[in-house]
């Protein structure tokens, strides 16, 4: 299972591990939108700390859970990410969306 | 300027192949020793080349990819990802950053973009049901 999901006060906390590319990010946002619309969570944290590889598939998956998580009010963060992964965050803007660090 | 290696590989347009070709460039650059942080915006650049053909240029049909990678002595990368495809009508567009033909898969629209920004320079060439060629290279530390 490349991602572990946590819900604990208001809080739903993705661990993702592995590589994020185009073939494994259906099956990861698949996982993290079904929490995030089971528990309607004020926060999500998207852990990169297991992640080993990043091409833009995840930007789009950034992208998208912002969204997932905006539509219930909830805000997201993304920790623990690499510098490799931060320079293609950064690529994006996506710290325009989401807290990273 | 002297190629002192090279390799060429051919795989189905099959998205597990993706961290296939990773892999191989990975494997064939390591020879060289270069530094970590360059090997994977390399890595990442492929990634991005081989997941466009697999996402858009086979996106009616399955079809070949083929991978090719040389190395000069003056430490220089040359790569080309080539398919078979539908092709590109319109490649400034879809060279635009943001630009997708797939918002459904979540595709952020930013293939080209890191691409560019990963390697020092590229060129794509395509032909609407003929298919598109990228080529790019990198100056590698080594």
């Amino acid at each position: 299972m490349p991602v572990m999901i946590d819900n604990a006060e208001n809080t739903v906390t993705a661990r993702i591990t592995g590589e994020i590319d185009h073939h494994n990010a259906a099956e990861l946002r698949g996982g993290i939108d079904l929490a995030i619309k089971l528990h309607q969570p004020e926060k999500i944290i998207l852990d990169f700390g297991g992640v080993t590889f990043m091409d833009s598939s995840g930007i789009g998956l950034v992208m998208g859970r912002h969204k997932a998580a905006a539509s219930y009010g909830g805000k997201l963060t993304v920790t623990n990410t690499s510098p490799d992964i931060k320079k293609v965050m950064r690529l994006a803007g996506l710290e325009r969306l989401a807290d990273i660090n | 300027m002297k190629i002192l290696n090279e390799f060429k590989m051919s795989f189905k347009s099959d998205s597990r192949n993706e961290s296939l070709a990773r892999v191989a460039v990975t494997a064939f650059l390591s020879q060289l020793d270069p530094p970590v942080s360059e090997l994977t915006e390399i890595k990442t650049a492929v990634s991005e080349a081989v997941t466009n053909s697999i996402v858009h240029g086979y996106r009616y049909e399955e079809g070949k990819v083929e991978l090719s990678v040389r190395v000069s002595d003056n430490s220089i990368v040359y790569i080309k990802v080539k398919d078979s495809g539908c092709g590109i009508s319109d490649i400034e567009k879809a060279m635009e950053p943001l630009y997708t033909s797939a918002p459904e898969e979540e595709r952020a629209g930013l293939g080209f973009a890191v691409m560019e920004s990963f390697m020092d320079k590229i060129k794509v060439t395509s032909r609407a049901g003929r298919g598109t060629t990228v080529t790019m290279q990198r100056k590698i530390s080594c």
